[in-house]
């Protein structure tokens, strides 16, 4: 099982990475689908398969398909040769090697007890959020109707 | 008649409050005739006083106020010497209105033009008549300010501008000395009556009231060290000038001393800097005519070194003498003014006399009327004014010594040098440019009027004093002068003493660096700190507002470390 | 069993990658993929939590972040079309003035 988590762990940092450095938004977009994925075994090993199948669906899925969508829409070719320098990667890097440094640390400093293992399944997700959080749903489906308006209203050809 | 006395300057006065109350709904003529006749009506009047003149009277209209035992009258005091002033003001400023009347015609500013002129002449007559020297101070300062007027009188020209404010700027520094000069006689005498402070003027140190007094008519008339501001102040209207060096403003200066002849006489150290002050100016005005190109500067310089003669004479005590040469000085001067202003009316307000030549043919009126103020200014003997008046002048120096005598005969060899060196330049020779004469009957009589008193009016009597006239060295040094000039008549270059650059880098330049340091008062800072700490502030803030995304997320995320850091560390 | 350290670490890192892309890139086709990254490992975060305790709870928090980044990006792509159409570039510093 941690044996799982770690080597998706990696994989799914090393396809980040890959991600962010791509010059070309396709092959960005199929390293973000592998980094999606690998996430989609980690929370399979954390014991959320309901989330994992969530992830693949649409992150992997859905997300990614508008992303393609775009990108052949636009065809934006490959106008970042000519803005990207090497330097313009330094503050970046700094800044959030320092930030990563202090999130670590946070980590670290706590008490390091082991996930139980126990699975959640679908149902009491399901049950939490029909319960408890029902309030939260509706909410995430305003946000969602506003999100088609926006989407359609900006996306109109005027 | 004598009570008539007031009308003199009041007429004047009158056409001023006529012309710029009410001028707005008079003809031009109607303009023409009010400015005119107002000085014209008060010339009348100053000769029907004249002519029943026995002895000095005073006539006191009202008391101006009464402060404690100071108690200043508006009252006019008329004696032989202000009798002489007011008749060349009156009747020789009368001419140049009249002249004016033709030569401005034309002009937008005409109505502003002839109540300035109007003003002018009711100051300068107020200046001669007064009988306290706090209403002289009253005059003294309405000739300056009518004089800043009308030497800024084309205003739209900055250059003009520029030249009023010099000549107003100059001659306050005179003025100032003046001012303390009559604080320190109200302090040393508690009077400010003329008769009376000069009579009493034996008790106090009377050096210092006369140092004074000598700093303002410096000032005034164009003496050494003040005289910069003349030759600038030919930026007015050609008549302006001729009121200017004519009539009014300039012999102010000689009126003042000769008036407190008594108090000069107390204090024989400015006395004879007086003397020392007027042949210096003599000297450098003769000079400074010979390299002057324009025909109104020889003229501005022709004046100062003819009042510098005036200061040299009250100087050497002779002051019968100078008052009986400003006389004649007025006649002739004006006349010179009014026959180049014809010149350059004719030659399209041409001013340069290398440009000029041969004009005695073309303008036949203008180059007698000209040749004979000329004659007059060099003192040619027997057939013009100038020649009496110089030779009474030369006489008494003379009497004082050999140097004052010499000295002024070098004057007088420079002065026939340079005005008949502009005679030949400018009437004779090759004509080079097109002449269209202006030919107008109020241009002509005034100086046919005038160039008739610069030849006989030497044998006006006055009551100043009996001159004998004698033909003496001066008039062969003056002859030799006008040969010398004939073969002057190249343009002369000499290297000058800069003047103006020399009172620029003296006082101009520290001045205004002193202002400039005191103007950033260290004392402001406590103001202008917090106003500079929010502009600062403001900058630095609006420097983040750089409209770039990843900087606002850089910006976010570095917040962020630093709030962590703090959160982990503190 | 899992080091809820090594989960929340993992989580850490992606985030920070996520932010090195967004600070880094210009294109902003590549600035939102880094939004998502960032969104995705604050789910992670969630989740890692939710299993320590073996509750449902972190999982409701991933869905609630999934509908987030789901409107986000539907949004977030339309604003990519209009500026595009616009300003014919997909460079985030092109659109650094707010007129028009």
């Amino acid at each position: 099982m941690s044996a799982t988590f770690y080597v998706a762990g990696a994989v799914a940092i090393a396809s980040t990475a890959m991600v962010i450095s791509r010059r070309d938004a396709v092959h960005a977009l199929l390293y973000l689908v592998v980094s999606f994925l690998s996430l989609a075994t980690v929370f399979l090993t954390l014991g959320a398969p309901f989330i994992a199948a969530l992830e693949v669906i649409l992150y992997a899925g859905a997300i990614v398909v508008l992303f393609v969508f775009v990108v052949t829409m636009l065809n934006p070719g490959s106008q970042e040769t000519q803005w990207r320098r090497p330097r313009a990667w330094i503050g970046p890097s700094i800044l959030t090697l320092v930030l990563a440094g202090e999130l670590v640390v946070v980590m670290a400093r706590g008490e390091a007890p082991q996930t139980g293992g126990a699975v959640t399944t679908p149902r009491e997700a399901g049950l939490a959020l029909f319960g408890p959080y029902l309030l939260g749903v509706e909410a995430a489906s305003m946000l969602l109707l506003a999100g088609l308006v926006g989407a359609f209203h900006l996306g109109r050809k005027t | 008649m004598q009570d008539l006395l007031w009308l003199v300057p009041g007429l004047p006065l009158l056409g001023f409050l006529v012309l710029s109350l009410a001028g707005g709904r008079l003809s031009r003529p109607a303009m023409a005739a009010v400015g005119t006749g107002s000085v014209g009506a008060s010339a009348m009047v100053a000769t029907l006083v004249a002519l029943g003149f026995h002895e000095p009277f005073r006539q006191v209209l009202w008391e101006w106020m009464r402060v404690g035992e100071f108690a200043p009258t508006i009252g006019f005091r008329l004696d032989a010497l202000s009798l002489v002033m007011i008749l060349v003001i009156t009747w020789v400023g009368f001419l140049i209105h009249a002249y004016s009347c033709a030569f401005m015609a034309g002009d937008a500013g005409y109505r502003r033009f002839f109540a300035i002129m109007n003003l002018f002449v009711a100051a300068m007559l107020t200046l001669v008549l007064a009988d306290n020297l706090l209403f002289l101070y009253l005059g003294w300062e309405g000739v300056g300010l009518c004089s800043y007027l009308l030497i800024g009188f084309w205003y739209q020209d900055p250059a003009n501008g520029r030249a009023a404010r010099k000549a107003f700027i100059v001659t306050r520094v005179g003025d100032t000395a003046f001012a303390i000069g009559l604080f320190f006689l109200i302090a040393q005498v508690g009077t400010l009556d003329i008769e009376e402070a000069m009579t009493r003027a034996g008790s106090i140190s009377a050096a210092t009231a006369a140092a004074l007094l000598l700093g303002g008519a410096v000032g005034k008339s164009a003496q050494i060290p003040l005289q910069v501001w003349l030759p600038d102040a030919m930026a007015g209207p050609t008549p302006v000038s001729a009121l200017i060096h004519a009539a009014t403003m300039v012999t102010a200066g000689v009126y003042l001393i000769a008036r407190t002849q008594a108090l000069f006489a107390l204090a024989p150290v400015v006395q004879t800097m007086v003397a020392v002050i007027g042949a210096a100016t003599l000297l450098l005005g003769g000079i400074g005519a010979l390299a002057q190109r324009d025909i109104k500067r020889v003229l501005a310089y022709s004046t100062m070194s003819q009042i510098g003669l005036m200061f040299l004479a009250l100087g050497l005590g002779a002051w019968p003498a100078a008052i009986f040469h400003f006389m004649t000085h007025a006649f002739f001067k004006a006349l010179l003014f009014l026959a180049a202003g014809s010149v350059t009316l004719s030659l399209h307000h041409e001013h340069d006399i290398f440009r000029m030549g041969g004009l005695w043919k073309s303008l036949p009126i203008s180059f007698a009327t000209f040749l004979i103020g000329a004659a007059s200014l060099s003192g040619m003997p027997f057939v013009t004014a100038g020649f009496f008046s110089k030779e009474s002048i030369l006489g008494s120096a003379w009497e004082r010594g050999v140097g004052w005598w010499s000295v002024a005969l070098v004057g007088v060899l420079l002065t026939s040098l340079y005005i008949f060196r502009v005679v030949f330049i400018v009437f004779f020779g090759e004509a080079k440019t097109s002449v269209a004469p202006r030919r107008d009957v109020l241009l002509t009589l005034p100086m046919v009027a005038l160039a008739i008193l610069a030849l006989v009016g030497g044998w006006i009597p006055i009551p100043v004093g009996v001159f004998e006239p004698h033909v003496g060295v001066a008039s062969v040094v003056s002859m030799a002068g006008i040969v010398i000039a004939w073969s002057l008549r190249a343009p002369l270059a000499f290297p000058g003493v800069d003047f103006d650059g020399l009172y620029e880098r003296a006082f101009v330049r520290p001045f205004l660096r002193l202002a400039n340091a005191v103007g950033r008062d260290p004392a402001d800072a406590v103001s202008f700190g917090p106003a500079w700490a929010a502009a600062t502030a403001h900058r630095l803030a609006s420097a983040t507002q750089t409209g770039s995304l990843r900087w606002y997320a850089a910006g976010i995320v570095f917040g962020g470390v630093v709030l962590l850091a703090v959160v982990l560390w503190w | 069993m899992i080091s809820t350290t090594h989960g929340l670490i993992l989580a850490a890192v992606l985030f920070a990658l996520g932010l090195t892309g967004l600070l880094a890139r210009r294109d902003v086709i590549f600035v939102l993929m880094s939004i998502e990254i960032m969104m995705n490992a604050a789910g992670l975060a969630f989740v890692v939590a939710g299993a320590r305790w073996g509750r449902p709870d972190g999982q409701v928090m991933f869905l609630f972040i999934l509908a987030t980044a789901a409107a986000e990006v539907s949004v977030g792509l339309a604003l990519i079309l209009a500026l595009f159409r616009r300003a014919r570039t997909l460079d985030v510093d092109a659109a650094n003035r707010m007129r028009g």
